[in-house]
């Protein structure tokens, strides 16, 4: 048997009303009549608690487009899970936020998107939503949530960096997530749009390890770098089927959010199996679950239980082989593809594409 | 730095939980979960946002038989480590 799970990422709905064009959702993006009613899901905590899940992240899309938020929370934390909403804020009226509160909702992950109107509004293709998100923002410290700051970093607002800081502090979050976009989903699409320079991230590295030192025990800085700047790749999930778990809106189980990009894995749904039985035993956990399915290279080298080969998606994604070492590897064979991918991103002379922004 | 008069206190969104799978009492926050020894057990059962460190470290001196001056310090660099990653707040007594 598996170790269980300590956390789960309920995708409630795909439906968001901004369309950023990193988006961590599939490309093919689920439409609402495809959606678990309140009552699957109810039943879904439940399996997910006594299964020893204790981290329940409410997620989307934007999770407030389910009218029925509310009472998701409420079951959530009857399930004995500990409940965090993962949103861009949008939809969270003060009635509603208050309602969550009475609900039990343990914390709230904010999403940012930039820290003026001007680029948050473009980069979510939603006008007025960054006016809206700090009313929301308002709101989430009056009624003393806890709040982490999730900002999301590439090529346009990497430079904003210090900014972003300042922002997480001033709306009182004790907690930032500088989250540096992972080619996945939408992102994958809008790679060389993304795609920040050697130069930007050396400078937020730098910024980054001083705000560490500063800001100890005030907030709490995370951060996940572009992993293609990196020399090793990183521990994807803290190794497939180890620690996490994804379901989607239509309640198919996935070891993470991206692993449908694999196509030869099959993934099985929480309403027609018990969510223990596909942990445990479904044939997509199982894939890559461990270490005995490693390639040679990764199974003789010293980070093997480090990083555990790193992420399947992006095998898949530039080897076309989710069984090969992670490319970010410098060990790795796939490192020139993608070496030469960087090569052409992020030089800052060449024109850098529109957007494609998501959309159902 | 957490002084002896200090009162700890488990700020919003932080809380004790008992494991039922695990068999274990852990500790939630925001993206955190830490597995509870019987030390840590011991020392946040005893966080009340009421109790000082050193009424606290007085408790544990006494029923684990073991001299205050030692089990203080450790209590201190425990709360100490909570509170530098958020997890814990401290007002000052």
């Amino acid at each position: 048997m598996a170790n269980p799970p300590l956390a789960m990422l309920a995708e409630l709905t795909h439906r968001c009303p901004l369309s950023c064009p990193y988006c961590s959702n599939p490309t093919e993006l689920l439409a609402k009549d495809t959606e678990l009613s309140t009552d699957q899901w109810r039943d879904i905590f439940q399996q997910a608690a006594d299964l020893g899940v204790l981290q329940l992240h409410l997620s989307g899309g934007e999770p407030a487009s389910r009218t029925d938020i509310i009472e998701l929370v409420v079951a959530a934390r009857e399930a004995g899970l500990y409940t965090n909403l993962i949103t861009s804020g949008i939809g969270l009226t003060p009635k509603r936020l208050e309602a969550l509160d009475k609900a039990g909702l343990d914390h709230v992950q904010l999403s940012l998107q930039g820290v003026t109107a001007a680029m948050a509004d473009r980069i979510g293709g939603y006008k007025g939503g960054f006016d809206r998100k700090m009313h929301v923002a308002d709101h989430i410290a009056r009624i003393g949530f806890p709040l982490t700051l999730n900002a999301v970093m590439h090529r346009a607002n990497l430079d904003d960096l210090p900014a972003t800081i300042d922002m997480a502090l001033r709306l009182g979050a004790r907690r930032i997530e500088i989250a540096c976009v992972q080619f996945q989903g939408w992102a994958l699409t809008n790679r060389s749009a993304l795609q920040p320079s050697r130069a930007q991230v050396d400078a937020a590295k730098r910024v980054v390890k001083d705000a560490i030192e500063r800001l100890k025990g005030d907030l709490v800085i995370d951060f996940v770098p572009p992993d293609y700047y990196s020399d090793f790749p990183k521990a994807c999930m803290n190794g497939w089927g180890s620690t996490g778990l994804n379901v989607t809106p239509d309640g198919t189980v996935l070891p993470c959010h991206a692993a449908a990009t694999i196509p030869h894995l099959t993934f099985e749904k929480a309403t027609d199996r018990p969510l223990a039985e596909i942990w445990n035993d479904g044939p997509a956990f199982n894939a890559y679950r461990g270490t005995d399915w490693l390639p040679d290279l990764c199974q003789s080298c010293e980070r093997r239980d480090i990083d555990f080969g790193g992420c399947r998606c992006q095998a898949m994604a530039v080897l076309g082989d989710a069984s090969a070492t992670d490319p970010v590897c410098r060990k790795s064979a796939g490192r020139a593809v993608l070496d030469n991918l960087l090569a052409q991103e992020e030089t800052p002379t060449i024109d850098v594409p529109d957007y494609v922004y998501r959309k159902l | 730095m957490i002084h002896p008069s200090d009162i700890p206190t488990l700020p919003r969104g932080v809380r004790t939980h008992f494991d039922t799978v695990r068999k274990t009492d852990v500790l939630l926050g925001p993206e955190r979960v830490l597995m509870l020894d019987q030390i840590g057990s011991a020392v946040l059962s005893r966080v009340d946002g009421a109790q000082s460190v050193s009424v606290i470290s007085a408790d544990l001196a006494a029923v684990y038989d073991a001299p205050q001056d030692v089990i203080e310090p450790d209590v201190i660099a425990y709360l100490q480590d909570l509170a530098d990653k958020r997890l814990l707040d401290v007002r000052h007594g």
